[in-house]
């Protein structure tokens, strides 16, 4: 006879062999049952809330399925150099907004990071500054942007800087939290003063991964940079936007391409220039 | 003993100049040509921002010109229609709290939507699309340029066309949230299934267990937490993006932005920035709580 099969048999033998550890744990169940009827609950109460039903998803679906339809093939028609502008302007807005971002973050990494700033007061307000500005959409700020200087690309490269700078600045303060202590304790055994064991103690070691987390801040902001011109803050964006209210659907599809091939394109460049400096 | 260095100029041991001197010229040579590469990829980049700044249409002079706009901006958005300081008169800075909040609801609970269709669309595909769970080829395939896409077409790109296909309101903007998430959280998912310890798996299908089994027993077990914490920090990007739903016509406080900032109703825009900088900060403080009981109860079993 198999001992260890699952048969009922050896199931109740184990069963009283083991009570303790075998035995069902109804109070856990029920919390975590409560805590999935609550999680689906609140799922349901939303899409009752939001009129979802299945003749509208049916209806909304078939919809989708003839812009697609539509959408074959692509299509600049006649507009390809407009789009290809736009495209261009879109990776301009990118490039000076995250270079912005990151000349304006750094010093105020500075602040934010415990290692470098003793005064708890200081850093506990520049992390909050931080946080203020992160917890703000980049396509909110580039609403606040062209208020301030107007419709166009310029706006959009403010709202990414400002977006940018409170994410880059957290990271930076992260990365230059992070240094190794050995390298601060050798500058200042050598007579350094403070800022010197700033400047060749912490920042030597933050300096390359920071490089690398702008890299990566550009490829990620290429994307970000397409649907602020969906509010009016330039690139492509905004051909997007025409494109779809006008439903010229093979304009979308074929900007959709370009933009997913330009994503492409830097990822790709951007990845070999990481790997370069890894 | 005589002292090395000279006396009176120092009391550190200092060499004799003429090797300084050659010490110092090697520690150039070798610094040369690191510094030329530098050089080289800083004119790279100088090249790269003229062309993007002639591109962008930027000139610092018209940058310097239009800053100052920005403090006037504030300046207005900080003040009520009597000229009065906002914070002077709370009432009459927060006159639509009410509706306000409505609206935040709204939003907070299309992105609690969003994101649990889009975890769970994630959680489906990512045992399709890992090689550990799955090991055909041609679906595995399919699975992962499916998540790719609608991980790199932005939530708002889908929610413009969703909102012409669905209609106005919150429904498109969930939708669109659901289908990014599913792209964003589906990738990770699927890196963390596919760095798996195997030998539960070997386990599970050793003694006879079925590939639900094996996922039930030997994969959830050492990625469920994970799983949990990415997709609560996946909400709490999701609750931004949700705030900007209403720019598309698709639901929330998005709308009323809009209008506050279209039609220079100055300080409802500081009213209502200051309502989505609020509830940010409860829901990632809320969320980053949930997160670390999440880690301690894994480490507890």
């Amino acid at each position: 006879m198999n001992l260890f099969a699952p048969t009922p048999d050896n199931i109740a033998r184990l069963r009283e062999r083991y009570p303790r550890e075998l035995k069902p744990h109804a109070w856990r169940r029920f919390k975590a049952a409560l805590i999935v009827a609550g999680v689906i609950g609140l799922f349901a109460f939303g899409l009752y809330d939001f009129d979802f039903s299945p003749w509208r998803i049916a209806s909304g679906l078939a919809a989708l399925g003839r812009f697609v339809a539509l959408m074959v093939p692509p299509s600049p028609e006649g507009h390809a150099a407009q789009f290809l502008k736009a495209l261009g302007e879109t990776v301009a807005i990118a490039l000076l907004g995250t270079l912005t971002a990151a000349v304006l973050a750094f010093p105020f990494s500075l602040l934010a990071a415990k290692n470098v700033v003793k005064n708890p007061i200081v850093h506990f307000l520049a992390r909050r500054v931080l946080d203020v500005v992160r917890s703000i959409d980049t396509l909110v700020l580039a609403l606040i942007w062209i208020a301030v200087v107007g419709l166009g690309p310029f706006a959009g490269v403010l709202a990414i800087a400002t977006s940018d700078f409170g994410a880059l600045g957290k990271l930076f303060s992260e990365t230059l939290e992070a240094a190794e202590t050995n390298a601060l304790e050798g500058v200042r055994a050598a007579g350094g003063r403070r800022a010197d064991e700033i400047r060749f103690g912490v920042v030597p070691q933050a300096l390359p991964v920071i490089v690398g987390q702008v890299l990566y801040f550009f490829e990620s902001n290429t994307r970000s940079a397409t649907i602020i011109g969906i509010v009016g803050a330039g690139g492509i964006g905004l051909e997007l936007y025409e494109a779809i209210r006008t439903l010229e659907w093979r304009q979308v599809s074929f900007i959709v391409i370009l933009i997913l091939v330009a994503v492409a394109a830097i990822d790709f460049v951007s990845g070999k220039l990481r790997a370069a400096m890894g | 003993m005589p002292p090395l260095a000279p006396a009176g100029a120092s009391s550190v041991i200092a060499l004799p100049e003429e090797r300084t001197t050659a010490l110092k010229a090697k520690y150039a040579r070798a610094g040369a040509a690191a510094r030329l590469r530098r050089i080289a990829l800083f004119a790279a980049l100088v090249v790269a921002i003229g062309i993007a700044a002639h591109v962008a249409e930027i000139d610092p002079a018209t940058f310097w010109r239009k800053l100052g706009g920005l403090t006037s901006y504030v300046d207005r958005i900080g003040r009520l229609d009597n000229g009065e300081r906002v914070w002077t008169d709370p009432a009459e800075w927060f006159w639509g709290l009410r509706r306000w909040l409505r609206l935040l609801g709204e939003t907070l609970l299309t992105s609690y939507v969003g994101t649990l269709w889009g975890a769970a669309t994630a959680f489906l595909l990512c045992f399709v699309a890992s090689a550990k769970t799955n090991g055909a080829l041609a679906l595995r395939f399919l699975a992962k340029r499916f998540l790719e896409f609608s991980r790199t077409v932005p939530s708002l790109v889908f929610a413009l066309v969703f909102v012409v296909a669905f209609g106005l309101g919150p429904l498109p903007g969930v939708i669109a949230i659901a289908v990014h998430t599913a792209g964003a959280l589906g990738k990770l998912f699927t890196e963390i299934v596919d760095n798996v310890d195997e030998r539960p798996m070997e386990g599970v299908r050793a003694s006879g267990g079925s590939l639900v089994n094996v996922i039930r027993f030997a994969v959830l077990p050492q990625v469920m937490s994970n799983f949990a914490t990415y997709t609560l920090l996946r909400f709490e990007v999701n609750v931004r993006e949700a705030t900007v739903m209403g720019f598309v016509g698709a639901g929330g406080i998005g709308d009323e932005f809009l209008i506050a900032i279209r039609r220079f109703y100055y300080s409802d825009v500081s009213a209502i920035l200051v309502l989505i900088i609020v509830t940010v900060f409860l829901i990632d403080f809320g969320s980053e709580q949930l997160r670390h009981r999440v880690l301690i109860d894994r480490r507890a079993s």
